[in-house]
């Protein structure tokens, strides 16, 4: 059993905040920024919660898809900055749909997508689900020290989500890797208020990053997990109508791209507007392409994505 | 040995003559950012095929090859 996307849909939030107000916030430059990571401005959440955006990225999925919340029967978000503990995203997206399903979080931070995808495919092979609500949502700006010049121009706000169908045709097949340890990205909680416990961190709960050791993690990802997904399937560069790869920083995809042996042109690339959504960014993507009309049915796919656990992961699907 | 391939490593990366590069240039005058440093440190890797991570105490060229010979032996 394999399954055939049926409908995208994404949202970010209307307040641009481009490089030259990140200036005005941190001792920083749009040239800096530009040069740098690739990103000339983000969307910052004014009023929109992560469980907003991906209510509103779902019912675009859905509509896209023509079909209703109650025709979803399972629902897998990704996100590392929910509202709440509890309930998971994924069982107030489907309140918010009027859906009645199975409905869980994964958390595999940049990764997310890829991850969901990969669980929902499990649902979708034992025959446990036939469609398949997944959807990424990340306000990372309640998760970034907004003084730290070196993380928060980096990220932005924002939701997509996908709507999977089983199919007996089509393709699929992914690697998917964890290399466990908190010393390259760590967002920790807060320790709470209990009046017990001793061990209180000296750690900001927030976004921590070692951009170096993140920039090699992410190019040494991209290049085995491609290599690995091509030797696993038998494809070739030839067989990828297009990589859409996670939007972290335009340098690691400039840097990558040549040792996958895949022509930029093929890669997908609007970091320059959204910033890095975290696992919201692949499919932020994906539904652009869709509704510019770029997929044609039977486009082989390939989905590249790294990040905090650290995780990785790359997949290949057809359109 | 180890200088010409680094040398050469750097001019690629950056797209300048490699005569332009001697032991002493600093990488502030090259326009060299720390990603750029971590992008040859990487090809470093893969030209030597060695382990190596970039530090920011590499000032020089000198600084980055004194690092490898080490790593080479």
């Amino acid at each position: 059993m394999n399954f055939k996307i049926i409908g995208t849909g994404s949202y970010v939030p209307d307040n641009v905040v481009t490089n030259d107000d990140m200036a005005k916030i941190v001792e920083t430059s749009d040239e800096w920024i530009s040069k740098r990571v690739g990103i000339r401005e983000r969307r910052v959440s004014v009023n929109d919660t992560t469980l907003d955006m991906g209510e509103k990225a779902a019912k675009a999925a859905l509509e896209n898809a023509g079909i209703e919340g109650s025709d979803i029967d399972l629902i897998v978000a990704a996100t590392i900055s929910a509202d709440a503990a509890c309930p998971s995203l994924a069982c107030m997206i489907e309140n918010r749909i009027g859906a009645d399903c199975m409905a869980f979080d994964v958390s595999a931070a940049c990764s997310g997508f890829i991850f969901a995808v990969e669980t929902a495919m499990g649902y979708i092979e034992r025959g446990r689900a036939k469609k398949v609500l997944v959807v990424c949502s990340e306000r990372m700006s309640k998760l970034l020290d907004w003084s730290d010049r070196s993380t928060c121009v980096i990220f932005g706000d924002g939701a997509a989500a996908c709507v999977l169908e089983a199919r007996e045709d089509g393709f699929y097949d992914s690697v998917i890797h964890a290399k466990g340890g908190n010393d390259v990205i760590n967002i920790p909680f807060s320790d709470g208020c209990s009046p017990f416990y001793k061990a209180q961190s000296e750690e900001k709960p927030y976004l921590f990053m070692n951009g170096q050791a993140t920039f090699k993690f992410a190019v040494n990802s991209i290049t085995h997990d491609v290599a690995e997904l091509f030797e696993k399937t038998g494809l070739t560069k030839d067989d990828i109508a297009y990589v859409v790869p996670h939007q972290a920083n335009k340098r690691i995809i400039d840097f990558a791209s040549p040792k996958t042996g895949i022509d930029l042109d093929k890669w997908y690339v609007n970091i320059e507007r959204f910033g890095n959504v975290s696992g919201a960014s692949v499919p932020i993507a994906l539904d652009e392409m869709n509704r510019k009309g770029m997929l044609k049915d039977g486009d082989k796919i390939l989905l590249t994505a790294f990040g905090g656990g650290l995780t990785s992961g790359a997949l290949i699907f057809e359109w | 040995m180890v200088f010409e391939k680094v040398a050469e490593l750097i001019a690629e990366k950056i797209d300048c003559d490699v005569a332009e590069i001697k032991e002493d240039t600093k990488f502030e005058d090259l326009s060299v950012d720390s990603l750029d440093i971590t992008e040859i440190a990487m090809s470093i890797e893969d030209e030597f095929e060695i382990e190596f991570e970039a530090s920011p105490d590499m000032k020089t060229v000198a600084d980055l090859v004194a690092a490898v010979e080490k790593k080479v032996g």
